[in-house]
């Protein structure tokens, strides 16, 4: 029950920072990512704030060895670099640079009832969805 | 109104302290691609949180939404959805088949310093970097 409420509230205050941020503009996005054109260099603010936030609570959770809401950690231990996961990013970041929208500010636009972030997050389920069938094991 | 890298900051501490509290009640890792990936499996018991999760980020749009409008407005105005579509389907391929977008690699993969993470932001980063260069705005 606390997984399912604390995902709720999470879930707000996460689309809350990405549309402060302004990683729901695709111009934005696309802007940062056009380094050798006009090259808009301000969302790397985003991650660089982001980052040491969240490293700072790690170091905490990790010496605490489990959450206090769970018994455990659900956290990857895995450290392999594989093809999988060079391809994989490598065919997400053409398509970030096609549109300028990663998963998160894609659905958070759905709130500003977007019609575009619609097709945006049913053709991510759609893709997601055939990579199942395309690297089916 | 505020200096795009300020909001960004603030934006990114809101990201930040989001993710960081996901991990810190729970032990999970507030990655959007992992957390929807497996809404179509419906697992009995791991599926309602992930619902959770993308109605909270829904309602967060929403709200962001209306308190800073302008970084939404170009995605409201995007109606080439044979771009979306195109950028969804890879977004969603790439993502799965990659285990990470930019929350899950680009945040929490780098805060805990997981040469996963690391390698996974650094690829879809340069390809965004390509896409772009290649493709234009």
């Amino acid at each position: 029950m606390h997984l399912i409420i604390v995902a709720f509230v999470v879930g707000v205050v996460f689309s809350l920072g990405l549309g402060w941020s302004g990683m729901t503009d695709p111009e934005r996005v696309l802007g940062f990512l056009d380094i050798t054109g006009r090259w808009d260099p301000s969302l790397m603010f985003v991650m660089g704030s982001a980052i040491p936030v969240y490293m700072i609570v790690w170091q905490f959770v990790r010496r605490r060895h489990k959450p206090i809401l769970d018994e455990k950690l659900h956290v990857p231990t895995r450290r392999d670099i594989d093809k999988k996961l060079l391809i994989g990013s490598a065919i997400f970041g053409v398509g970030w640079g096609v549109a300028g929208i990663c998963p998160g500010p894609g659905i958070a636009a759905l709130g500003s009832l977007s019609l575009g972030a619609l097709v945006f997050v049913s053709t991510y389920f759609i893709g997601a969805k055939l990579e199942g069938f395309f690297n089916a094991n | 109104m505020e200096p795009s890298w300020i909001n960004a900051i603030w934006g990114g501490l809101i990201i930040g302290a989001s993710a960081a509290l996901f991990l810190l009640f729970e032990g999970r890792v507030l990655g959007v691609s992992g957390i929807t990936g497996r809404i179509s499996e419906l697992a009995k018991g791991d599926t309602a949180w992930r619902i959770l999760f993308v109605l909270g980020a829904i309602l967060g749009g929403f709200i962001a939404s209306n308190i800073w409008p302008e970084n939404f407005s170009n995605i409201i105005s995007e109606s080439n959805y044979l771009r979306l579509a195109a950028a969804g389907l890879l977004v969603g391929f790439g993502t799965k088949m990659g285990n990470g977008c930019t929350s899950g690699h680009g945040v929490c993969g780098i805060g805990r310093l997981s040469p996963r993470g690391i390698v996974a932001t650094i690829t879809f980063m340069a390809f965004g970097v390509l896409t772009v260069f290649i493709l234009g705005r």
